[in-house]
């Protein structure tokens, strides 16, 4: 079945905690045209899945939660909204005490959840509810049945995927902790289709590597143990403020590429075995086939995108590894590729990875992007729904960046899907034909 | 506090774009957080709207709510403006913005702009979408209506009037304002400015020379007919032209109006929709059981073609925007049933549920709930899906319109002929009623894939291992028949007879290529 790899992959640089090539960035403020971190709810609610999220907060976040990502498929779905009223923001006492009630409703009618999640919004951050007292003024109240948490998926300190940072960061403080002396465990922290969770424990297995757990785990009572011997790897790019909670109970960060595409995943494994000093033959053997795989399924793509000039705008902070994999693996040229936030030293490992003459850019000024990218003519712009339909309409190509989110692409299995999203748009393109 | 799970209605800033965005020539500078602008891909996605709508955001974040967020919003609106260059500016706040008190009107009063500035205030915690919408109509009306124009003299031209209402993201607006402007032009009136849709600044300042208003959609345009009325002395058409005699009614309220003579447009009345209804395959539409609920303006108009024009039996009426509850009420005594009032989606449901109707006009929220309960469904109202704008052209107002509610409601049941023979052949093993209509793939039963066991493969020697199996199972039902077709191909060629987990993916990359 094997086969030898179309694509040579370049060797990677040391994996260090920050970026051996000095890179300017640029740096913008404005108008941003990014969800905020409430949208993490729609794929939180699937994962976890005997968990609620109750959004305290406006007619703006349940319109939005709906909107985001078309999401009116269930009759009751597991996450919800508070609307906050003219006499909520009257007086604090009054909020916390309908919001009590809410509460005590909602679990009179789902007894089937066994964690609920408060999560702040842009309201009720302004009149400062404080939503960690009510979640343990809650918790207190209906422990063992339920755990109540919180954290905040508001747009003020929020963008997109940092609502899913904010949600695994405020479960870290519950996990149980894990017996001294025990065997190191591996945790995999950042939610995945469960698809690919399965063949990531099948790879650790094949490897040797015994305990591994997953954060977000699918059932909230199965919560992952944490502690001194546990070591964890990032399996996305945005969760800078769970990785710190991590470590705060002890638990060491494995650096590394982040797995997407053949590179990425071997990387990504790499770290791992690595640290629980698997032999590199064994490695070797173990990644292979899949690895091969990989990069057999996007050896089509690659002709389509090979050449290619690429242009990021900020979205779910996936945009430096995916532009790292168009690059060496697709042979793009990935002109801009811009990020809601930077990570530098998540991103160390990536960074290095890119090519140098790419331009990053942080955070964003819509107006003044979109000015850089008509100049730059790029080939495909990958951007939010806002501004693909636009961009579209005005003759260039485009990837709507929510389904890099949404669909599973980590992994080896995943790759050729991964490569298809970017190439499905210049198919299409060079598809149809409206007559002369 | 509401406990809240769906949402009719956005919150009364999504209103305002609405209204922004169907005009030419106005910029919406809102005070907002990050996050706000998810509603830009409401336009941009749901509609396929080709440029942006025109909100600036101002993008304020925590570490701004202690400093100036007041200087952001006057660099917002000033850069929006020399950006942009519109005739008239909106500015307003959305739900957080109104919280930290910053005064957008003052803000950009101000900042002495070349242009007109029209102030939004918009209630976001005790008001929606639809009075969002008609809010700021009436301010951009009241704003920018030059008080002394009135009509022309009546001799020597055609009557004119004003279509009021049609928004962005309303049901079919873009096709209605179409189909009535031809259905005014066939009684030789002219029409002289649709707003807000279609409408620009400039227009609107001449809004007082029509010699007549026509009021489309209620919701969003009542306030600005009562205002033109008092102050244009404008007088106002009310019937709402949805369905044949609503239509014909319609004719003859603006003929009198605009002193013409209505004959010739009710003679050349060019819709099938009457003999459709009166021919005999409709006959088993008879009496079929529908529950109606939607805006309050769609939702009377639809229960009138049901029961009077399609001959349909209506069990239950309602409305989501409590503005018009009234309106309602009265229809639904008219019509012998209880007006359900209410925008709390899972009461709404339920009570779906409780009357089991054959057909459901509704919303896409009632789209779900009919899915779910396995019942007929049509849309008639917003909120909107990507699936209420048709390429095709599809109006629901005047002949056309009828005719059009005609197919789309008919559409979802099982066809006459073919009810009748389920009748005949009830308890036949293969053609029965469970298999649902013929011509609607998507309410057929689950497809033989995906209900069959997966254990037996279909190729002559192969096995699946049962972690592969289970991996299969995996896979949304809608890709797992061509996974396992593919996998199973692969294997025969491969002389694999036992599917692993590795088969499937082998296969996977396989096919990729």
């Amino acid at each position: 079945m094997s086969s030898a790899p179309v694509v040579q992959l370049p060797a990677p640089t040391g994996l260090c905690a920050t970026p051996s090539i000095p890179r300017d960035i640029l740096r913008e403020r404005g108008q941003r045209e990014v969800f905020c971190g409430l949208t993490g709810i729609i794929w939180l609610h699937r994962k976890i899945q005997d968990a609620f999220f109750l959004v305290v907060g406006s007619r703006t976040c349940a319109h939005l939660l709906q909107s985001a990502a078309g999401v009116m498929v269930f009759a009751e779905p597991r996450f919800g909204t508070a609307i906050m009223e003219e006499r909520d923001l009257a007086g604090l006492a009054d909020a916390n005490e309908e919001l009590d009630s809410i509460v005590e409703q909602l679990l009179q009618r789902r007894p089937d959840i066994k964690m609920l999640f408060l999560v702040g919004s842009c309201p009720s951050e302004v009149i400062k509810l404080d939503l960690s007292r009510a979640a343990t003024r809650l918790s207190a109240k209906h422990l063992p049945r339920v755990r109540v948490l919180s954290y905040s998926g508001s747009g003020i300190e929020t963008t997109f995927t940092q609502g899913e940072d904010a949600c695994l960061a405020s479960l870290v403080p519950t996990l149980p902790a894990a017996k001294p002396g025990a065997a190191g465990d591996l945790l995999i922290v950042g939610s995945l289709p469960d698809i690919v969770e399965d063949q990531f424990k099948r790879l650790f297995a094949q490897l040797g590597i015994g305990r591994v757990d997953f954060l977000p785990a699918r059932q909230s009572v199965t919560l992952p143990t944490v502690g001194p011997d546990t070591v964890f790897l990032l399996a996305q790019p945005f969760l800078a403020d769970t990785a710190r909670a991590l470590e705060q109970r002890g638990a060491r960060h494995l650096p590394a590429a982040f797995p997407f595409g053949a590179e990425g995943t071997t990387l990504w494994l790499q770290a791992a075995a690595d640290h629980f000093g698997i032999d590199p033959q064994h490695f070797r053997a173990v990644v292979a086939p899949g690895r091969e795989r990989a990069i057999r399924a996007i050896a089509r793509s690659r002709e389509t995108l090979a050449g290619k000039r690429v242009f990021f705008f900020p979205d779910s902070q996936l945009e430096i590894p995916l532009a790292r994999f168009l690059a060496r693996e697709l042979a793009m040229i990935p002109v801009e590729v811009g990020t809601p936030y930077l990570h530098v030293q998540h991103l160390a490992p990536e960074m290095d990875l890119l090519p140098a003459d790419a331009r990053l850019s942080e955070g964003q000024d819509v107006d003044r992007q979109l000015a850089r990218c008509r100049a730059e003519k790029p080939d495909l712009v990958v951007c939010g729904l806002g501004l693909a339909n636009p961009l579209e309409a005005e003759g260039i190509s485009t990837k709507w960046s929510i389904e890099l989110v949404f669909s599973p692409v980590h992994g080896f299995d995943q790759a050729g899907d991964l490569a298809e999203l970017f190439a499905r748009p210049l198919m299409r393109r060079e598809l149809l034909r409206f007559g002369t | 506090m509401k406990l809240t799970v769906w949402t009719y209605e956005g919150p009364p800033h999504v209103g305002a774009m609405r209204v922004a965005s169907s005009m030419q020539g106005v910029h919406y500078v809102l005070h907002a957080p990050q996050g706000d602008t998810y509603a830009d891909l409401l336009f941009t996605m749901i509609q396929r709207d080709g440029k942006r709508p025109p909100v600036t955001y101002t993008t304020f974040q925590a570490r701004d709510l202690g400093g100036d967020t007041a200087e952001l919003f006057k660099n917002a609106a000033r850069e929006a403006v020399e950006r942009f260059r519109p005739q008239a500016l909106l500015v307003g706040s959305s739900c957080t913005a109104e919280l930290i008190q910053d005064d957008p009107g003052g803000l950009a009063e101000a900042l002495d702009l070349p242009i007109p500035v029209v102030p939004l205030e918009l209630p976001s915690y005790s008001k929606r979408e639809n009075w969002g919408a008609a809010e700021t109509f009436y301010q951009i009306v009241r704003r920018l209506a030059d008080r002394d124009v009135r009509p022309s003299p009546r001799e020597g031209r055609r009557p004119c009037c004003n279509l009021l209402g049609a928004t962005g993201l309303g049901f079919r607006h873009r096709d209605d304002v179409v189909e009535v402007t031809r259905l005014l032009a066939s009684l030789g009136i002219e029409v002289a400015l649709s707003a807000p849709m279609g409408a620009a600044p400039r227009d609107i300042a001449r809004i007082g020379s029509a010699d007549f208003n026509v009021l489309l959609y209620p919701e969003i345009g009542d306030v600005v007919a009562k205002w033109l009325e008092k102050t244009f002395h404008q007088p106002c058409v009310r019937t709402v032209p949805i369905g044949y005699g609503a239509t014909r009614d319609f004719i003859t309220e603006v003929a009198r109006l605009a002193g013409v003579d209505p004959a010739p447009a009710l003679a050349a009345d060019p819709s099938r929709m009457p003999w459709w209804s009166r021919s005999i395959d409709s006959t088993y539409l008879t009496g079929k059981r529908v529950f109606v609920f939607g805006d309050s303006t769609h939702a009377i108009a639809a229960a009138r073609v049901a029961s009077e024009e399609m001959g349909f039996k209506l069990v239950g009426l309602g409305c989501y925007n409590r503005e018009f509850a009234r309106d309602i009420r009265t229809a639904a005594e008219t019509y012998g049933v209880e007006a359900l009032i209410s925008d709390d989606y899972l009461e709404i449901e339920a009570k779906i549920a409780e009357l089991q109707p054959e057909l459901v006009l509704g919303t896409q929220m009632e789209r779900h709930i009919a899915k779910r309960l396995g019942i007929a469904c049509a849309v008639i109202s917003a909120p909107v899906h990507v699936q209420d704008f048709p390429a095709r052209y599809s109006p629901q107002m005047g002949f056309e319109g009828a005719n059009v509610l005609f197919d789309s409601w008919v559409h979802p049941l099982v066809m006459g002929l073919e009810e009748h023979l389920l009748t005949m052949f009830r308890d036949d093993f293969e053609f029965n009623d469970a298999q649902g209509p013929s011509h609607i793939a998507a309410s057929a039963p689950m497809p033989v894939e995906a209900a069959r066991p997966i254990t037996a493969a279909t190729g002559p020697h192969l096995v699946w291992d049962s972690e592969a199996e289970r991996e299969l199972g995996k896979i949304p039902f809608f890709v797992r028949g061509k996974a396992r077709r593919n996998t199973e191909r692969f294997a025969a060629e491969q002389g694999v007879e036992i599917i692993t987990i590795g088969t499937l993916y082998d296969a996977k990359s396989h096919y990729a290529r």
